[in-house]
């Protein structure tokens, strides 16, 4: 399953050792073995590998030494940001260099005038909004791991979140970028309004550390707004919850979030919150509408009307800041919720077409059924992004190798709705294998001959994102991956 | 619509080009043919490559060859109540979906509605080599490889031969008004920024001494937003004149320049037109390009070259050197012996 070797020998000549040590501040490189533990995983820590080093510079000018001297002497790096990713686009290279950006975390400037905030990488996520605040912006995108997860992961990842539906991702909202290629040189993209000769953002927002380092971004700002009101569908099925999301989808009404959650997740967060949901709910639907005061009040009612026709038997509706936060509460825990049902579980990402919601829930089901392993659904309904959870307990034998049969139908069942492997978490090391049956060989060819433009020595995050031909030739399914989060009490997708 | 599906016949096309080491020019309506270098190569028409390969009007997502023309695109999405995110440029009745794409520039609604590029879901190219790719998808949410969908657009068709486009729509408009007011630029620039997210504003530009917002959405909202926007009723076709560059100010005479610069930059000279509510400028200018660099620079913004007399002028002044041989890296990797519109970007691409 993880198949990273191990090493405990330096393979690099003292004297790269000693110039690294050079560029770094003083407490800026580690190495001991209680140091650099903390790096060995992502939040996909099934994958696991002691780094060699880790660096932590904290300007740009350092980035680029490192990234200089790495090319010189051949040293693959590993770009880190706070390390909340979930498919393992983090784990160490065993002959390389953990590249810690966390330390690069000056909010540069606020252009309330321009709607937009430039920041180094290392800024929290979190941290954009709450400086934005004061000028009545925010920043958009917004994973659940906000709080800690950094700017220049979200690029790295190019993120998405609970309001992606109406704000847009990650790439939706970078104005402009700042990076290093890995042989040290400086390159600055984009402009004040994102418009440039090559779309180089698009490029580089998404590609898991494969083509550049990223130390400045240019964000686009929001103005907070006016209105802002949540409702709560409570359904009897979850064919009727999953059917009025479709509707609400096809009336194309936009709400800045629309998440379903299934019977088992809301009784995994009634338990782990002690909030309670209306009594015979298989499932409940969330959605969340802002804008002007009269929009929201017509999309509500359209709401309103949509969901009591799909057999909505409760509705609550919340404006107040805390009601809403309440209302949200069970959603935004409903992962570490979940955790508590099983020892492991396995969390997946798939996007399909809105309109397949029905027929791929019920089909999932009927999966869960065949497999005997309970599957608890909580997604990004209005956007189409699954995260079924399938509970196991790795200390079974059998059931980690049923947990991998039952992922990979599911990826197909999504590849084969007409949507993807990877909605928001990323390919990293963990959907290497479905990126075979997304991609043709010429298209991941495609994908090598983009990441040598920019790295011809395939020095940055090598093996990760996409995978080589050979590994696509070989036989055997999805990967499995199990085990604990960390940062078990943090609020995730 | 029909469907003609011509990607095979591209691709080999594409693939004996690839061999004889000869340049194509790729035409779609020929509208755009005027804009970036003059390019080499034997034309290779798209325009037949017509049709819809999906549209499920209930998922609001579109999929579309790219010879369609625009407007027979937008009149069969309009059936529906439906209509693209963003104001698509149709520079003719034959101006295709593809050529829009290739070009990237969008219109008017650009500020409130995102790019052409934001609305890009998935593409299906012919590559450099002659084979036939697909990258991004259909769906909203797609992490899975690099996003080579969006780098096409704007590339100018240097990258690779778009055969289909996926794109997100949205509802159409069941109402929509233009309202004229005469001020000043720093009064009207105050009140868009007032107006952001409290109005269903969809396009502001200013020339002339004048404000013109459109409102679009539904009636109450519009009603609304009348009675704070004030001013006088308009012309409606103003903002589709905007968006296919027509109208008195894109006929007169000088290169074509368009400035992206902050919003509330000055308006200045006097003769330009302030399109996205500040962010766009539109310059004629004839011979010396110098002022235009020059209001760029002052206000950290960038200058592209639309239309020019001279045509051994790109659109884009060059990137700093590195950044140029970084990007020549890109278009080697995706068209090796640069058969896609050799030239028209930049000289020895």
């Amino acid at each position: 399953m993880n198949d990273i070797a191990e090493s405990n020998r330096c393979p690099w000549p003292a004297a790269f050792m000693r110039r690294l040590k050079r560029i770094l501040p003083a407490d800026g490189l580690l190495q001991k073995s209680s140091d650099v533990t903390v790096y060995e995983c992502d939040g996909l820590p099934v994958y696991r590998a002691r780094p060699l080093a880790v660096a932590l510079p904290r300007t740009a000018a350092e980035v680029g030494q490192v990234l200089a001297l790495c090319t010189e002497y051949d040293v693959p790096i590993v770009a880190r940001g706070a390390g909340t990713g979930l498919s393992g686009g983090a784990l160490p290279h065993p002959e390389g260099i953990v590249l810690g950006l966390a330390r690069l975390d000056r909010i540069v400037a606020i252009d309330p005038d321009n709607r937009l905030a430039r920041v180094e990488p290392g800024v929290r996520n979190l941290a954009i909004s709450e400086a934005a605040r004061s000028f009545g912006l925010f920043y958009a995108p917004d994973p659940s791991s906000q709080i800690a997860c950094t700017i220049g992961g979200n690029v790295a990842e190019n993120a998405g979140g609970v309001h992606c539906l109406k704000y847009g991702l990650t790439t939706h909202n970078i104005l402009a970028l700042k990076f290093f290629t890995a042989d040290g040189t400086l390159h600055e993209i984009g402009g004040p309004t994102g418009e440039a000769p090559l779309d180089l953002c698009a490029l580089l927002t998404g590609s898991e550390g494969l083509l550049g380092v990223v130390v400045e971004v240019t964000v686009r700002l929001w103005s907070r707004p006016l209105t802002t009101v949540a409702w709560l569908a409570a359904f009897r099925s979850l064919e009727a919850a999953a059917a009025s999301v479709s509707q609400v989808v096809s009336e194309g009404i936009v709400p800045a979030g629309l998440e379903l959650m299934d019977g088992l997740a809301l009784s995994a967060a009634q338990d782990y919150t002690g909030i309670r949901y209306p009594e015979g709910s298989a499932a409940v639907v969330l959605a969340e509408v802002d804008g002007d005061d009269l929009a929201v009040a017509l999309d509500g009612e359209r709401l309103r009307a949509i969901f009591a026709a799909h057999g909505a038997f409760a509705l609550q509706q919340a404006s107040r800041d805390e009601d809403r936060r309440r209302l949200w509460l069970g959603r935004k825990s409903a992962f570490p919720a979940v955790g508590r049902l099983a020892p492991d579980y396995y969390c997946m990402d798939g996007t399909i077409p809105r309109r397949s919601l029905v027929s791929v829930l019920t089909e999932i089901a009927a999966l869960s059924r065949s497999y005997g392993r309970p599957v608890a659904n909580v997604f990004h309904a209005g956007d189409g992004n699954l995260h079924p959870l399938i509970l196991y307990d790795a200390a079974v034998p059998g059931q980690l190798e049923q947990v991998e049969a039952l992922g990979a139908e599911i990826l197909r069942l999504c590849l084969r709705h007409g949507g993807t492997i990877s909605g928001e978490h990323g390919v990293g090391v963990e959907k290497l294998d479905g990126m075979c049956a997304q991609f043709s060989a010429a298209e991941l060819a495609a994908f090598h001959a983009l990441k040598s433009a920019f790295d011809p020595h395939h020095l940055l995050n090598p093996g990760k994102a996409v995978p080589t031909p050979a590994r696509c030739v070989e036989p055997g399914g999805m990967h499995v991956h199990g085990g604990r989060l960390p940062f078990s009490r943090l609020e995730r997708f | 619509m029909k469907d003609n599906d011509s990607a095979q016949a591209f691709a080999a096309a594409v693939r004996a080009a690839y061999d004889a080491d000869t340049p194509l020019e790729i035409i779609g309506g020929g509208t755009r043919r005027a804009f970036g270098r003059e390019p080499a190569g034997q034309p290779l028409s798209v325009a037949a490559h017509t049709g819809i390969v999906e549209y499920d009007p209930a998922e609001f997502v579109v999929t579309v060859r790219a010879g369609t023309p625009v407007a027979a695109l937008d009149e069969l999405l309009g059936r529906e109540r439906q209509t693209l995110t963003v104001d698509v440029p149709r520079l003719g009745a034959a101006s295709t979906i593809g050529g829009a794409l290739a070009v990237g520039l969008t219109g008017p609604s650009r500020p409130y509605g995102g790019a052409l590029r934001d609305a890009v879901l998935g593409v299906r190219i012919v590559s450099g080599t002659g084979e036939i790719l697909r990258f991004g998808g259909q769906v909203l949410k797609n992490v899975a490889g690099f996003d080579v969908a969006r780098l096409m657009v704007g590339a100018y068709g240097t990258l690779g031969l778009l055969l289909d486009v996926s794109l997100r729509l949205a509802r159409r408009a069941e109402v929509e008004e233009v309202r004229d007011l005469a001020v000043d630029w720093r009064a009207a620039h105050a009140a868009l920024r007032r107006w952001e997210g409290a109005l269903p504003v969809t396009g502001a530009c200013y020339a002339d001494g004048a404000l013109h917002v459109r409102l679009a959405g539904r009636e109450e909202r519009v009603a609304a937003a009348r009675r704070v926007v004030g001013g006088e009723t308009g012309e409606p076709a103003l903002f589709d004149d905007l968006r296919d560059l027509r109208g008195s100010f894109f006929a007169r005479p000088g290169d074509l320049w368009r400035l992206l610069v902050p919003s509330d930059a000055p308006w200045e000279p006097r003769e330009t037109l302030i399109d996205w509510a500040g962010a766009q400028r539109f310059w004629r200018l004839s011979g010396d390009p110098g002022p235009v660099f020059e209001y760029a620079t002052r206000w950290r913004g960038q200058a592209m070259r639309l239309m020019g007399a001279d045509r051994s002028q790109g659109p884009w002044a060059p990137s700093a050197p590195a950044t140029m041989a970084l990007m020549g890296r890109i278009k080697a990797a995706m068209d090796p012996r640069a058969i896609f519109n050799r030239g028209r970007l930049y000289p020895d691409w």
